[in-house]
């Protein structure tokens, strides 16, 4: 059964563009049913701030099923939240009580610029890919798909880190604005199946250079996994370190031999 | 004369479908033998702009960059793997008959062509399921994580509509695997320069000229710049216009906007009316909230459905003896039982919630009950199985779908209406394509589960690559427009003054209480019952509702930089005018059938009833100039390898 959280108080950060200087606004929501989502909370408010006359306040979202991963914000001091293994979309009230006083931040990290309010650039994290992240397979020419028997085990484990859905909550925890959880979930998915075997180690190369060049360095801090909001397990880091490891001397060999 | 042929002598546009020779299990090779082909090495003289980055735009940019033209690919994200194909939950069907149980590519083309109540045309649907084989050897070699069973061989399960198992699924994250797959894809020629990608790039426009689709007008939502974009081709594979109703399964962002103002441009809108309402969702919990969510069709393998059979019920779920329930489904359609299709699932929930008997707080629900097949299987495989959709429900619902069963009720989550295309999936604009939910070829008055994955991806791999190039060849080394050219200028400076016209009005209401009223009305109006009263009663509504849109509409902020209101205004804009055909395209189509259910055309057993006779036809509606005007036209729907019948799943 519903109930109503009465004068929840929102210090929420607004910062007009990437180079402008931002500030904490408060706002005070009087009542909102426990059944309502974070983000629904965030849309009153804005349909009221709209009406009034003033600016509402901008911040990412789409799918509100934790699937598209477009969804954000620090919400206070925690990426995506309170509630573990749960997007800020997945959020809702009812992880909250009467009186509270919610902080509602962007996600910081140098790498993610920025755009407006609580709105932030990803663009690094396609690079990333771009660089290296998938099976190169032409459209057309693909062998039966019951060709290759995968075992059981291997498909559940490389979906357990596909199913990585890019939010950069990972990044945003880090107190180095590190990568790792989201570059080794896709390296752990590729590597693990045998269709990406060939690519093995020219893509965590690829992928691990990329990632160096925009983002902080891991020092096994833990906080994405505790972040992330499909629990991805830390694991795929130590198996991207280990892959990144043997191809300095396999792939260098292969390039000898041209 | 039938209603079909009077329509036809008067249609106002050439509609030709372009269907190839030959017996249908035949066309597609057909056309491939004959089509014209553009040499690797003049490919890149070729521009191609793709619209839209989900499963079609994705695969269609990542194979016409592999093929060798220049591709330009349009989102409206921040990234590409956003789009909403990710949000798909159950699975994806290919002709595999790796069960050994009688599938066939025949019989998925048929379950197609009926699952779609004899409303789609023929040949395009046994294209795709021809290449539904395709697909799925596709998505393994680029890495998809399907489910296998334990010898290593791909599993499958079923799906509404389907007699065979020919579903196959990444737990219950097919879409977002699929799209992950397509977007890896489509990130490797971004990465080899084969594709130039605009994020949080929104199409406004489209300019035609003399007669052919010449390029778009973006606007860029960081920075509010309108720019033009020229190319040989336009693929416009930007997703469906469910967000018509507000409340909705689709995502926040999805809209019609792109498809609209094609159709503003010339571009036909077929069958707007079919529209499909999913069985089982999340029922709406309070005034405020803003989307719905959808549980994937997968749960009805295991799940039974049922209500109480006496209204007054207030006992737990589980307190309620066998004989107080009523499992509906399998008590109308025994064969189907639980797995019955989509459109007629739905509307046996509506009944019974309109008669009182509906569960939760609300009402407004049915009960989608676990406790059996967790008798039978266990705890740990239902885990297996659901796991990630019951700890969905969970958190939105706050309930343990382990211990209660869940509570579903219908809501709108896929649009088989869209841009008429011909077999090319060419619109009637030269030049312009329209690809996956956009357009309305392949799934009639009702899209069975599965197939919207499999008909994006069968768009974009397996059918563009082709038909573009049969459309280019003609057109090398010809000189084409450029961004210099008056129409592009003159179409930005049209949507810059839409724009700024949205900022000028200064009324008192946000474009969300727009959007909410009118989603009501059509809801109310043209959702899973439609009248002939309740039509024209939208019909009033909706013009009066739009006018106060113009007149008192409230934006704030700025047109030069990031505004999501203002981009909401725009959407919304385009919303109403589309609802307007919605409601005249229902009006019109007096028989009910898949998604359409006019009260006034039913069997006694309160079914569909279709009138082949006269509406055995596509609708194609053409821009006349205002909303509230359309001007029709009709392709005659002819059925040569499938026999009309009459949908029964009993």
């Amino acid at each position: 059964m519903s109930n109503h959280l009465k004068n929840i108080t929102l210090r929420i950060w607004r910062q007009a563009g990437p180079a402008a200087k931002g500030n904490f606004e408060t706002h005070v929501v009087d009542e909102i049913t426990d059944e309502a989502s974070f983000l629904e909370m965030l849309d009153i408010l804005n349909d009221k701030l709209v009406t009034e006359g003033k600016e509402a306040v901008v911040f990412d979202h789409d799918c509100r099923e934790g699937i598209c991963g477009t969804c954000s914000l620090m919400i206070d001091g925690q990426a995506h939240g309170p509630q573990r293994g749960t997007a800020t979309c997945q959020l809702h009230m009812r992880q909250f009580k009467s009186n509270d006083t919610i902080t509602i931040e962007p996600w910081r990290a140098s790498a993610f610029p920025i755009i407006k309010d609580l709105m932030v650039d990803r663009s690094a994290f396609d690079r990333i890919i771009e660089s290296g992240g998938y099976i190169t397979a032409d459209t057309g020419g693909a062998p039966d798909a019951n060709l290759i028997p995968i075992s059981k085990i291997v498909a559940d484990a490389a979906m357990d880190s596909a199913a990585c859905i890019g939010c950069g909550a990972c990044v945003a925890a880090c107190p180095n604005g590190a990568a790792n959880l989201f570059t080794g979930a896709k390296i752990a998915h590729l590597s693990r199946l045998p269709q990406g075997q060939a690519e093995r180690y020219s893509r965590v190369e690829a992928m691990v250079e990329t990632m160096d060049e925009r983002f902080g360095s891991c020092t096994n801090h833990g906080e994405c996994e505790a972040a992330c909001p499909k629990e991805i397990s830390i694991d795929v880091i130590a198996l991207m370190n280990k892959d990144f490891r043997k191809a300095k001397f396999s792939n260098r060999k292969d390039l000898a031999r041209k | 004369m039938t209603l079909t042929d009077e329509l036809f002598a008067k249609n106002t546009v050439k509609l030709d479908s372009k269907i190839p020779d030959g017996p249908v299990a035949d066309k597609w090779d057909n056309y491939k033998e004959n089509m014209k082909l553009v040499n690797p090495n003049n490919k890149r003289k070729f521009k191609v702009i793709v619209v839209g980055t989900g499963l079609a735009g994705a695969s269609a940019a990542a194979t016409l960059a592999e093929l060798g033209y220049q591709v330009d690919a349009f989102t409206f994200h921040d990234s590409a793997r956003r789009a909403h194909s990710i949000a798909a939950q159950g699975g994806i069907n290919g002709a595999k008959n790796y069960k050994g149980d009688g599938d066939s590519v025949h019989r998925l083309f048929y379950d197609t062509v009926k699952g779609g109540d004899f409303r789609a045309r023929e040949a395009n649907v046994h294209r795709l399921a021809q290449v539904s084989v395709d697909i799925i050897d596709q998505m393994v070699a680029q890495g998809v994580p399907f489910a296998r069973e334990y010898g290593g061989l791909l599993d499958n399960r079923s799906f509404g509509g389907a007699q065979v198992s020919r579903t196959f699924y990444a737990r219950g994250q097919t879409g977002q695997q699929l799209l992950l797959g397509a977007y890896q894809q489509f990130s490797r020629q971004v990465g080899l320069g084969g594709i130039s990608l605009y994020n949080r790039s929104e199409l406004i426009d489209i300019v035609v000229i003399d007669g052919r689709a010449s390029g778009i007008v973006v606007r860029d939502l960081v920075t509010g710049e309108i720019t033009s974009h020229a190319a040989h081709a336009v693929v416009l594979a930007t997703g469906g216009y469910g967000n018509a109703f507000f409340l909705s399964t689709n995502a926040m962002a999805c809209n019609v906007t792109a498809a609209w103002r094609a159709h503003r441009k010339g571009a036909l809108f077929a069958n707007p009316c079919y529209t499909q309402i999913h069985p089982t969702c999340i029922p709406q919990s309070d005034d405020s909230q803003s989307k719905l969510t959808l549980m994937s069709e997968s749960l009805r393998n295991d799940g039974r459905v049922w209500v109480p059979v006496n209204p007054n019920e207030t006992r737990l779920a589980r307190d309620i003896p066998e004989e107080e329930r009523d499992y509906y489904l399998e008590r109308l359609y025994p064969s189907f039982g639980n797995l019955a299709p989509r459109d007629i699932s739905s509307r046996a929930a509506k009944r019974l919630v309109d008669k009182g008997q509906g569960v939760g707080p609300k009402k407004n629900g049915v009960y989608l009950d676990f406790s059996e097949a967790i008798e039978r299987l266990g705890h740990d495989v239902v885990q297996e199985r659901y796991g990630n959709l019951f700890e969905m429900y969970e958190r939105i619902a706050g309930e343990n779908p382990y211990e209660t069963p869940m509570r579903i009720y219908p809501a709108s989550h896929y649009t088989m209406g869209g841009l008429w295309v011909d077999y090319e999936l060419q619109t009637n604009i030269p030049g312009l394509y329209a690809a996956g939910e956009a357009n309305f070829s392949d799934h009639g008055a009702n899209r069975l589960g599965a197939s919207a994955l499999m008909q994006g991806l069968s768009d974009g791999y397996f059918v563009l690559p082709y038909t573009i190039g049969n459309g280019l060849a003609p057109l090398l080394n010809k000189p084409m427009p450029g961004i210099d050219h008056p129409e592009f200028k003159a179409a930005e400076e049209a949507a810059r003054e839409r724009f700024n016209a949205y900022l000028a009005i200064n009324g008192t209401k946000s474009p969300d209480y727009f959007h909410r009223e009118l989603g009501k009305i059509i809801w109310d109006y043209c959702g899973m019952e439609r009248t002939e009263e309740g039509l024209k009663k939208a019909l009033e509504l909706l013009p009066a509702l739009y006018q106060e849109f113009k007149t008192d509409l409230r934006v704030t902020g700025e047109g030069d930089n990031m505004n999501q209101t203002l981009e909401k205004a725009g959407r919304v804009d385009d919303f109403f005018q589309l609802g307007m055909l919605m409601c005249r395209d229902a009006l019109d189509r007096k028989e009910s059938c898949g998604g359409h259910f006019r009260s006034e055309y039913q069997t006694d057993e309160g079914e569909a009833l279709r009138d082949d006779e006269n509406y055995c036809h596509v609708a194609a509606w053409q821009w006349g100039g205002d909303p509230m005007t359309p001007n029709l036209n009709v392709e005659p729907l002819e059925f040569e390898a499938v026999h009309l019948a009459t949908r029964s799943y009993k």
